[in-house]
């Protein structure tokens, strides 16, 4: 029966597989939450998310209907198909969470993320930087002398791009906002 | 308002502690007579005891504490209501609105530690909100799966006056978990029973969460179909241990035929269980021939841990009555011949008769003395807590269960110290029934402060301590597993039970002679006061029948067989 023999009074290594079977079939998800805009709310929902081992890539939440005290938390998760049934059902069960709603599954759904770049530079390197703002379609919305600030929305993937062309260029820093996500169509 | 809003709910009984964040709410239960106020040793005990009130009775306990240091050490209570599912209302008080955050004294942050281990908390800074919040507090608790909440109160909110809501106009509109099953997932089932060859019925505490007629349903259902049955720790007494149908307990250490009837099974129902590491060994021959229903009332606990063929979401008492209506308009069919051969496969199990021991007239067996005490309290209004460890599975094989709610243990958790306290809550509930806690001596001792609350109360509890000297599931893991080294998993200069039951003023008794023990668990019966019965037991017994860490159902190891090198190199590193 035993995978190993064990003498009585001997030492040996617990040997137990630290890979993660599932690594290949990982998801990405985004989950839109409406939750009572109270007091921990977001807590609540960050804490099961580290307490079960759950991965955010990115979370935003701001009140959505300030009449009825609502927010909405727009989560992006990975993990396998098991998982993130787990993770619904868990975001279900928080008293405070009205409804969950997984826009990767239910039909065609826009994301986007706000970014606000500062590039600093002169000469050649900053007419390119300006170009390059350009064919993206972000705007200036600071500028001095030797620096730009730049704002862009866009896909989490444009933006990636766009951070990625404007390091060479004299990327400073960058601040983004994390996905808003709704569902196409009239509902 | 606190003590009104309480009495709204119909609570009679306040397992509590004072201190000076909830003075003003003592000053208000000293001045009624409404709500008896029970006062522990330790803010764990209160948590333990509302536990055992809770669950020896069908309502939610409920819980006193002050800030700081009261809140915390409910936490671990806390925590085990939460895996066991059991509903219990937890007030707490704070430091002033305005001190909070300043490191106040007995100050802590008590809805952010106990944020993870309740179903929901809350803080209340407005009194006007007060009374509609202790009522969402109850609905909460008792509503889907029960559990856990827990009420911080500012000593200021207290203190100031406000409306009162009653329960009829408290809003819990949003919350409202889902209790009737899906009727054409129900039909399904039903035709899974028609045509089912070796099913089984595998049933967990949500059946007794779910209420009395939930198990009444049940009993019904498998004497109608004549299925098998097994339970999980937590579901004990939901079916009777007398039935015709049960195997007894499942899992790690249940019954060799119920482990086996599930690993063979071509149908198992899982109605109100959570496919528990302790129950499916290794998961990935768990069952491997079976097709799978799940009955949960909390969406949670479906495809968890397996994968399940039909989930149903909604109470058991509620889907048990569709199921058993549907099978009956469909004509009451079950495959007859093949459930014949199934039972006559299972006897054949049955016939290994896995819980045989060496008995021995000289020194008392730890089993020998449960299949006594089961003998001399079998039939008596009867109810029975336990700590946690080897004594925890021996009283779940050696003792039956004839009723829901008789049985109180800390299964999901495992906390030792919770036998005492629970016995307390349920003595409290049922004043003229025999309770009793079949305790081990190491786990005894983490809440024996709690026989202070049991003789100020006058509660005549029953600590039937089987005393080994030993941590004895440490030891036998450490014998199974560590090659016999017996890392601190003895007590050395344990105390004198007897003179420890004189000192909190009870009466004791110690026995260690086989011939003896009759005499002893009478003693212990019949005398009308707490009483500490110190059973010396075999050092050295080790529990089984047991599933070895990382095996399937079908790979248990019993009494008998060799237990060298049992446990596999993966398995070494699961509990």
């Amino acid at each position: 029966m035993a995978a190993l023999n064990i003498k009585k009074g001997s030492t040996r290594k617990s040997a137990y597989e630290l890979r993660d079977p599932n690594a290949e079939i990982y998801e990405r998800h985004t989950l839109a939450v409406l939750v009572d805009n109270e007091a921990g709310v977001l807590a609540r929902v960050i804490g099961l998310f580290s307490g079960r081992g759950y991965n955010i890539e990115s979370l935003t939440v701001a009140e959505v209907d300030h009449t009825g005290h609502m927010s909405r938390i727009t989560i992006v998760t990975t993990g396998t198909p098991a998982v993130i049934e787990q993770i619904k059902a868990q975001l279900g069960r928080i008293v405070p969470v009205h409804e969950v709603h997984d826009l990767t599954v239910e039909g065609a759904s826009v994301e986007r993320e706000l970014a606000l770049c500062k590039v600093s530079g002169t000469g050649d390197k900053r007419v390119e930087a300006l170009r390059l703002a350009d064919i993206f379609r972000a705007n200036v919305v600071d500028s001095t002398l030797e620096s730009f600030v730049f704002e862009i929305t866009g896909t989490p993937e444009k933006i990636d791009a766009f951070t990625d062309l404007m390091r060479p260029l004299g990327l400073v820093e960058s601040a983004r906002t994390g996905v808003a996500a709704l569902s196409r169509g009239a509902q | 308002m606190v003590v009104q809003a309480l009495k709204d709910q119909g609570v009679d009984t306040v397992f509590g502690y004072p201190g000076g964040a909830v003075l003003p709410i003592y000053d208000e239960i000293f001045q009624q007579n409404d709500i008896r106020h029970v006062l522990v040793r330790h803010e764990q005990g209160a948590v333990h005891a509302a536990e055992g009130y809770a669950r020896s009775t069908g309502r939610p306990g409920v819980v006193l504490v002050t800030s700081g240091p009261g809140a915390t050490n409910a936490v671990t209570g806390l925590t085990d209501a939460l895996m066991d599912s059991i509903p219990i209302v937890v007030l707490t008080g704070q430091v002033p609105t305005f001190m909070i955050g300043t490191d106040g004294f007995q100050e802590a942050d008590t809805v952010g530690i106990t944020r993870p281990c309740t179903k929901h908390n809350w803080l209340v800074k407005d009194t006007s909100k007060l009374s509609e919040i202790i009522h969402q507090a109850f609905h909460v608790a008792k509503s889907g799966r029960p559990g856990p909440t827990l009420i911080d109160i500012p000593k200021d909110v207290q203190f100031a006056t406000g409306t009162y809501t009653p329960p009829a106009k408290a809003r819990v509109s949003h919350y409202q978990p889902q209790v009737k099953g899906d009727t054409a997932a129900i039909t399904r089932l039903v035709e899974m029973i028609e045509t089912a060859e070796r099913p089984i019925f595998y049933t967990g505490g949500g059946v007794i969460n779910s209420g009395p007629g939930a198990s009444q349903l049940l009993r019904e259902l498998v004497e109608a179909t004549g299925f098998p049955i097994t339970s999980t720790l937590m579901g004990l007494g939901a079916y009777p241990a007398s039935g015709d149908k049960w195997l007894g307990m499942l899992g790690m250490h249940g019954l060799y035929e119920a482990n086996m009837a599930m690993h063979d099974c071509d149908l198992m129902i899982n109605v109100g269980a959570r496919f528990d590491d302790r129950i499916t060994g290794r998961l990935d021959s768990f069952s491997p021939g079976s097709k799978k229903a799940h009955i949960d009332i909390d969406p949670s606990s479906i495809n968890k841990v397996i994968h399940v063929d039909l989930p149903i979401i909604g109470d058991v008492g509620h889907v048990l009555e569709d199921l058993l209506r549907i099978w009956k308009a469909r004509g009451r069919k079950v495959q007859k011949d093949a459930l014949a051969k199934w039972w006559t496969k299972i006897e054949k199990w049955q016939a290994v008769k896995c819980l045989s021991y060496t008995n021995s007239d000289k020194i008392i067996k730890p089993q020998y003395a449960l299949e006594r005490l089961e003998e001399l309290t079998r039939g008596m209004d009867r109810y029975v807590a336990t700590e946690v460890g080897q004594h925890q599975m021996w009283a779940a094989q050696f003792m039956g269960f004839e009723e829901p709610g008789r049985w109180l243990t800390s299964g999901g958790l495992g906390t030792m110290g919770y036998g005492l306290p629970a016995t307390v809550g349920a003595q409290m509930a049922h004043p003229d029934s025999l309770v009793i806690n079949v305790a081990g001596d190491a786990s005894w001792l983490m809440n024996m402060q709690e026989m202070g609350t049991a003789v100020q109360f006058r509660l005549p509890i029953k600590q039937f301590i089987l005393n080994n000297e030993r941590l004895g599931m440490v030891r036998q893991w450490q014998q199974l597993l560590h090659g016999e080294r017996y890392s601190h998993s003895w007590s050395e200069s344990l105390p004198d039970f007897v003179k420890l039951a004189e000192a909190f003023g009870c009466k004791g008794r110690m026995v260690k002679d086989p011939a003896e023990l009759d005499d002893a668990i009478k003693e212990m019966l019949a005398y009308d006061g707490p009483f500490i019965l110190d059973v010396l037991v075999e050092k050295h017994e080790n529990c089984f029948p047991m599933i070895p860490s990382g095996e399937p159902h079908n790979k248990m190891l019993l009494g008998d067989a060799s237990t060298d090198d049992a446990i596999g190199s993966s398995g070494a590193v699961l509990v």
